[in-house]
């Protein structure tokens, strides 16, 4: 089977956060292990969905995948190229390719900028097109994102939540991007709203021929959305397959707990689910435990769980899972 | 199951400088003992402030309580004096909310903010509060309860400030716990466990539950009946399995068509609903949702309908509910 063409590929990421103390010299005594070790690819096309609770990385993932937060260690390439040894003008060309949506979509927007000057900002930087041709794209951007073009001399407070957040789809398609990491886009929203912006996420794929990382903690959605789903804990990918797999056969005890914990939306349907109540709460992400990182909370644990780390492999094609109970 | 709480045409206003907020218009329903019942819909539909107004929890100014009556064991809670309601509010009717932070005293520790309610309510001296306020954290599942209790809430993880909360709820034994949006701010396998205690903790002392929440798959899981709330009414209202299985109002039936599933094989394309809710300044006349309703009649502009009843104890409110009588969930 030919290898599906790969944008993004990541090796063996990590990205600590020293924590320092002392007064007049700082030391560093610690650090958050906030990505911890992870690998994975992205085909082109295709929309990875990464799932996982608070602090678990996902968000971190996403900002150093972007070179946003410099990784600790580990490598990213993008189109074949190494986006850690990149620096200064070459990296900021490579970032015409890559873009953001963010979760907030009140933070992420310039309040003293109108909405044609937020959306018209990327080509600025990136001295891209004439002033008219960037006129007419930023016309472009806002009917693609299904907005007024009238509303180019507005400023964002005048709108409501899920306009913004097309606002803040369209200036990430301002470059013509051919990959954007979506953090959290949707979770801010009521479940109507939540419905309009990922189906014109869906829309814009289609037409664009886009490729998402979707980082979410709502499994729901993350599986709606996405192709394959990675299911992240404490810095860690446990387990990555597709959509449908996770669901029918997952393989890690985590994934396993996360499924039974999201509620279905029928009555019929949920009362008939196992349940999984995982007793505990997550370590701190500065204090991981020995071993696998679930230890700790994992109903199947045994002795080799608290004293060796399980490497991540595939067990299945495409099917990857990091539990010393698996292959 | 006798009737516990009659809710009857409560309506609440906000006033504010560009006009009356027309929050909650109208309501009626009645909780049984025992009974769980679930109040869902979006921001802004008046689920948390139709239970705030209940408990006379709303600020005044620019609040106020332009109507109707709640009667609980006989009484009206909105003509209650003083006295009468601090004997009802955090006793027999007790309430948690979203974020236990705001609701907990940051400069108390948890054994006195606990024992405080059972000293002022239940008439206990300090060492029996004490105990009991330890019984307690413990029957939520605060593991080594005798030490933590001695913490301040800064010191709990967000589970466990949401747990500590409920123990104080329930240290008064009442009839009625009012759950506003208890799990939103939590992790999916946390709200799990808060959910598995509540319901625990439900059977074995036999008290009624409201819960309010924008998320349908907990309600889904947890409660007996459903009000589902729009601009401030309640549009539709039944048994869950009928809501979830055979919604009749359009913006029910929207809602579930907006929401993925987890258990979703066929990739279909998430249902939206076009527009935004209406200004609650500036209600149109006629039904609230029809600007955005599929379903729409012309009668829909100008007349309000009232709650109908579409099958035994599941009514809503909506002049076309032969159109909607077709509708079934597309098994999937």
């Amino acid at each position: 089977m030919a290898e599906k063409d790969i944008l993004v590929r990541v090796e063996n990421l990590k990205k600590h956060f020293p924590i320092r103390r002392g007064f007049l010299i700082q030391r560093q005594v610690g650090a958050i292990k906030a990505v911890d070790g992870i690998s994975f690819d992205i085909h082109r096309g295709e929309t990875l969905g990464l799932v996982g609770e608070s602090g678990c990385g996902k968000t971190t993932t996403g900002r150093t995948l972007l070179q946003l937060y410099r990784p600790t260690s580990g490598r990213v390439y993008f189109e074949g190229e190494d986006l850690v040894d990149m620096k200064g003008e070459r990296l900021r060309r490579q970032r015409r390719k890559m873009q953001m949506i963010f979760q907030d979509p009140y933070a992420s927007l310039n309040p003293r900028m109108t909405v044609g000057r937020i959306i018209r900002e990327p080509l600025e930087v990136h001295d891209v097109g004439s002033a008219k041709e960037r006129q007419t794209r930023v016309q472009e951007l806002l009917g693609l994102v299904g907005m007024n073009q009238h509303f180019v001399n507005r400023y964002p407070h005048e709108f409501s939540g899920g306009q913004r957040q097309r606002i803040g789809v369209a200036r990430a398609l301002a470059l013509n991007p051919s990959f954007i990491v979506c953090d959290e886009p949707i979770s801010a929203f009521d479940v109507s709203i939540q419905a309009q912006v990922v189906n014109l996420l869906e829309d814009l794929q289609a037409e664009l021929g886009l490729t998402y990382l979707f980082i979410a903690h709502d499994l729901s959605m993350v599986r709606h959305i996405s192709n394959r789903v990675a299911v992240m804990y404490l810095g860690k990918i446990v387990e990555l397959t597709d959509r449908n797999t996770l669901y029918s056969d997952p393989q890690h005890p985590y994934t396993e707990a996360l499924l039974s914990a999201v509620p279905i939306p029928d009555p019929e349907v949920d009362e008939k689910r196992g349940r999984i109540i995982l007793e505990g709460e997550v370590p701190s992400p500065a204090n991981p435990p020995v071993g696998c990182n679930f230890n700790t909370r994992c109903p199947k644990v045994m002795q080799v769980c608290r004293e060796v780390d399980p490497e991540f492999k595939e067990v299945a094609p495409g099917h990857w899972c990091a539990c010393h109970l698996v292959g | 199951m006798s009737t516990l709480l009659s809710v009857r045409g409560l309506e609440t206003r906000f006033y504010t400088q560009e006009g009356a907020v027309q929050a909650v218009n109208g309501i009626s329903y009645t909780l049984d003992e025992g009974a769980t019942l679930g109040i869902v819909g979006e921001s802004g539909c008046g689920k948390s402030t139709s239970v705030l107004s209940m408990m006379r929890l709303i600020p005044s100014p620019p609040g106020k309580i332009t109507g109707g009556e709640v009667l609980f064991e006989g009484r009206d809670l909105l003509k209650m004096d003083a006295e009468e309601l601090r004997h009802v509010r955090g006793n027999r009717i007790a309430m948690i909310f979203q974020d236990p932070m705001t609701s907990l005293n940051p400069v108390l520790t948890i054994r006195r903010q606990l024992s405080e309610a059972l000293q002022v309510h239940m008439e206990m001296d300090h060492s029996h509060a004490i105990k009991r306020s330890i019984e307690l954290l413990e029957v939520v599942g605060i593991p080594q309860a005798d030490e933590r209790i001695k913490d301040y809430p800064h010191q709990f993880s967000g589970g466990m400030r949401q747990r500590v909360m409920i123990a104080m709820a329930l240290s008064c034994n009442p009839q009625i716990l009012i759950a506003d949006e208890p799990t939103t701010s939590l992790d999916v396998t946390i709200q799990a466990q808060i959910i598995d205690l509540i319901k625990r903790l439900r059977d074995e002392i036999g008290m009624a539950v409201i819960w309010i929440t924008h998320d349908l798959g907990v309600v889904a899981r947890l409660v007996d009946r459903v009000n589902v709330m729009y601009a401030g009414y309640i549009i539709e209202m039944g048994p869950v399995k009928d809501i979830y299985g055979r919604p009749r109002h359009p913006y029910t039936i929207a809602l579930m068509g907006a929401l993925p599933r987890l258990d979703d094989t066929a990739h279909e394309r998430l249902q939206s609903i076009e527009g935004l809710p209406p200004d609650l300044i500036s209600l149109p006349p006629g039904c609230p949702f029809a600007p955005r309703c599929d379903y729409v009649l012309d009668r829909c502009l100008t007349e309000n309908p009232s709650l109908d009843s579409v099958s035994g104890d599941h009514m809503a409110a909506c002049w076309n509910l032969d159109a909607t009588l077709g509708y079934q969930r597309s098994s999937r």
